[in-house]
């Protein structure tokens, strides 16, 4: 027992070593990681505030809409839509352009990735935004236009303010599951943190401490976006904590 | 797309003549991974909840680690990771549990299931009415049968919202398997976009079988918290 509890030491000065070498890569892999969760963040946003719009409008159309997206992306694996969609654009993309005679387009994994991402998670962020738009008041809407704002400005500066303290929770929620969620681009071929910890774990014979430091990795990320999320809870929550319990 | 279903129904449903496949093989790492899952989270439940440090911290830490990482990664940690060590390999028991890929797989689905089903149970533990637990200590309950007649059954009941999107979420973290070789659904219609470039057709067709084991778990659901919610809206 002794001896290999002495054995294992060798092998965490040597991860110290090779981990040396490596720190260039790793730090690349952690930038994408974080590059693809903001964009993805950020496209999911935008998604979620057309979809939540649509899911209220008073356009039938628009409604139904929203509903199949909604449905139908929340039913289909993640994994699944990423690889439909990597893989079918890519298709239907160099099928267009050979019949337009254009030069081949190719969509690289980060982009996709991105898409992908911001377009599953638009359809999360639909229904939270959709449920805080439902909690403001619907006075404050008539009040903006009472003050004779414009519909885009009594959103900016009225409902916007006021819809984020009930959709925070549920934001911080999707946000933490779309950061875990990023490590999927890996398997459609982006060089972000999974896999460049595999590269440096096979090319240096320690898989498994490299994978673990990759985890590691993930779990500070998580860790800060909670802190984050708390400063942001509280700047949203200012003059309404005092009355909850 | 008729030559593509021709072709392909069967591994897509159950079988590619020698291994379980498709379908059958989502069904059933989805359902192995919730029920090994849900037993470890019975007692990590009652852990976390419980007032002694000793016995609540270790099971937080548990839970922190693997909420707080993806589950590819830890799926490649229990695939590939430990079974790059050499002392894994040498040790026969170890050796025949980490070869077989399906291994890997459900204990990373299940652990990773485990500590969230156990974070679940213990919010609605947590939310348990005091007076239910003052009630039931006054007709003579404590200790264990306080847990075994009270809290554990309407713990479990009051989870149910929370628990079906946790079966939703582990249906589509199963398709992560194919990373580790095993044919679940996503496989069969990797392939099959391989052999024969009907991209749209091949996902498509995936897509239509997760949508129906969605929605039949959905109402499934449905169809539980009518029964075994009832008592908390009793106007009904």
């Amino acid at each position: 027992m002794t001896g290999e509890g002495l054995s294992m030491l060798p092998t965490f000065t040597q991860f110290a070593a090779t981990l040396d070498g490596f720190a260039p890569l790793l730090l690349r892999g952690v930038w994408i990681t974080v590059q693809l969760a903001l964009m993805s963040l950020l496209l999911g946003l935008a998604f979620g505030l057309l979809g939540a719009g649509a899911k209220l409008s008073r356009v039938r159309a628009w409604r139904f809409c929203a509903q199949l997206y909604t449905t139908l992306v929340r039913g289909v694996p993640d994994l699944l839509l990423m690889l439909l969609i990597f893989y079918g654009v890519q298709t239907g993309l160099s099928r267009l352009t050979q019949a337009l005679g254009w030069a081949y387009i190719e969509i690289d994994p980060f982009s996709s990735g991105v898409l992908t991402l911001g377009f599953i998670y638009g359809a999360y962020f639909t229904e939270t935004f959709r449920g805080a738009l439902l909690a403001v008041p619907r006075g404050q809407f008539q009040a903006a236009k009472a003050l004779g704002m414009t519909a885009t400005q009594g959103f900016v500066q009225v409902i916007f303010p006021q819809m984020m303290r009930f959709a925070l929770p549920g934001l911080g929620n999707n946000w933490m599951v779309l950061l875990k969620a990023t490590a999927l681009v890996s398997i459609i071929g982006l060089a972000d943190l999974v896999k460049v910890a595999q590269v440096a774990g096979k090319s240096s014979q320690q898989l498994l401490a490299f994978l673990l430091m990759a985890a590691l990795i993930y779990l500070l990320l998580s860790s800060v976006s909670s802190l984050v999320l708390r400063g942001l809870a509280r700047r949203y929550g200012h003059g309404v904590q005092e009355s909850s319990p | 797309m008729i030559e593509l279903i021709q072709d392909y129904w069967q591994p897509f449903i159950y079988s590619d003549g020698q291994q379980m496949t498709g379908l059958a093989m989502t069904l059933w790492l989805t359902s192995a991974s919730l029920c090994f899952g849900l037993l470890l989270a019975l007692p990590l439940s009652i852990a976390r909840v419980s007032s002694r440090r000793w016995l609540c911290w270790p099971v937080q830490s548990f839970t922190y680690l693997f909420r707080g990482t993806p589950l590819y990664i830890q799926l490649l940690i229990f695939y590939t990771g430990i079974y790059s060590i050499a002392a894994v390999r040498e040790q026969p028991l170890l050796d025949g549990f980490f070869r077989e890929a399906i291994n890997c797989t459900l204990l990373a689905f299940a652990l990773n299931t485990g500590a969230y089903t156990t974070e679940i149970l213990a919010g609605a533990i947590r939310a348990m009415p005091r007076g239910e637990i003052e009630a039931a200590r006054s007709l003579g309950f404590d200790g264990w049968k306080l847990y075994v007649h009270l809290i554990m059954p309407s713990a479990l009941r009051r989870s149910l919202p929370y628990y079906s999107n946790e079966v939703i979420f582990m249906l589509h973290s199963t398709t992560l398997a194919f990373t580790a070789t095993v044919p679940d659904i996503l496989k069969v219609a990797r392939d099959a976009n391989a052999a024969t470039f009907l991209t749209f057709q091949s996902f498509g067709l995936a897509a239509a079988l997760y949508l129906c084991i969605t929605f039949a778990l959905v109402g499934l659901f449905r169809l539980a918290e009518r029964r075994w919610l009832r008592f908390l809206d009793p106007g009904r």
